[in-house]
């Protein structure tokens, strides 16, 4: 159907000759702009839908009196569905361990949250196709989960700031039970407010690409990022820890770049270092987190980026 | 009136705070608007920000942000 919508508006409407690179250009924006939109209303809103069934007090206690190894898993899979960046989160990370889940467990979650986000998944799926959104996620729990667990066995709680475990939550009012009106109503919100957030940066990113896919050789990325340099994934991650949260414009021109010979590792490590690790969020983590804590969890998950990035590069 | 915009500055938060201040703008309602940025005084309150709270009664949390029509109810029945 989008191809269908982009062939017509391309060569049938402003009958542009087929295989120009102008044409090119254009058709691949025309076709994956809406696409992309699309995708981004009906995921956003279900995702949206779900949430409205894990408010963070539900979290909390399904996290609580968790055993190791269960409790981080259940821990990084709640953390796809809630929409945090990693400021939002620090309250329910107080709150968690404030009520007893256990650091490594509360860690996994703070890992998930941020890595696995449904507008990256989106874009991955629309641009990608599902077999890399799959092995996004996949990626994203393993890293959470084990991050979590050396953490956890590393006993740090004494490199948790003092005052978290101080804090007594006033009681936030009574929950009103939620009708499914008002989860809908929910939703719509929630879909309008991302769409808001992200349509100019798809926008963008898919123009961008779009020149690039019509334009740029196919030997540039080979020679700068290929497979004969080694150094390509930590090159990625270097690069995409400071584009804090742009998931929405980099990854189209990643993907374009992909057409010119990036590899699949590449990208998904390039991805999740724009995710998960920034600046902004390391310094407001710092907040509650010990220096030493704070070193080994971006320590950790660096790691943990880089060796996925190298095991894509090296079974795709 | 004392109105709390609790959030630790992330572009979300000031938006809020803005429209706090644009729902007492007209409504034109005095209050005190008081920014908590700390994550001690957040967590006694809520668990996902940005939060409002007006006279010590929580009154939203988290995302989506309340429209500004919203936040002017919450003042209407607390003023």
């Amino acid at each position: 159907m989008f191809k269908w919508f982009a062939d017509l508006i391309t060569y049938d409407i402003l009958r542009l000759p087929k295989g120009a690179h102008l044409s090119e250009s254009l058709n691949f924006f025309l076709y994956d702009v809406p696409k992309i939109y699309f995708l981004l209303i009906v995921i956003v809103f279900f995702v949206a839908i779900i949430r409205t069934f894990l408010p963070p007090e539900r979290i909390r206690q399904m996290l609580s009196h968790k055993k190791e190894f269960i409790g981080n898993v259940l821990a990084a899979m709640l953390g796809i569905f809630t929409p945090f960046c990693t400021c939002s989160a620090i309250p329910l990370f107080i709150g968690m361990l404030e009520s007893g889940v256990p650091l490594g467990v509360t860690m996994s979650f703070l890992v998930a949250s941020p890595t696995i986000n449904e507008v990256a998944l989106i874009l991955l799926w629309g641009l990608f196709g599902w077999q890399v959104a799959i092995t996004y996620i996949v990626s994203g729990l393993a890293i959470a989960v084990i991050s979590g667990l050396i953490i956890g066995r590393l006993k740090m709680e004494k490199e948790v700031e003092e005052f978290v475990f101080k804090v007594k939550q006033v009681s936030a009012g009574g929950e009103k039970k939620l009708s499914w009106k008002d989860r809908v109503d929910y939703a719509v919100e929630y879909v309008k407010e991302i769409f808001a957030q992200v349509w100019l940066y798809v926008m963008l990113g898919v123009g961008l690409g779009a020149l690039i896919h019509g334009y740029v050789p196919v030997e540039f990325v080979t020679q700068y990022a290929g497979r004969g340099n080694p150094f390509a994934v930590l090159i990625a991650v270097v690069i995409g820890v400071p584009l804090y949260s742009n998931a929405a414009g980099t990854i189209p021109v990643v993907q374009a770049l992909i057409g010119k010979g990036l590899q699949l590792g590449i990208t998904l490590a390039f991805m999740m270092a724009v995710t998960a690790l920034s600046l902004p969020e390391f310094i407001i983590l710092r907040k509650v987190l010990k220096p030493k804590l704070l070193f080994t969890f971006f320590g950790t998950v660096a790691l943990g980026i880089i060796i996925i990035g190298y095991f894509f590069n090296f079974i795709f | 009136m004392e109105i709390k915009v609790l959030g630790p500055g992330c572009p979300n938060c000031q938006e809020l705070e803005k429209r706090v201040k644009k729902a007492l703008e007209e409504l034109k309602v005095e209050a005190t608007v008081t920014k908590v940025t700390d994550f001690a005084e957040i967590g006694k309150y809520i668990m996902m920000t940005p939060g409002i709270v007006i006279n010590e009664k929580v009154k939203h949390k988290g995302k989506p942000l309340p429209r500004v029509e919203q936040i002017k109810e919450w003042i209407k029945e607390e003023s």
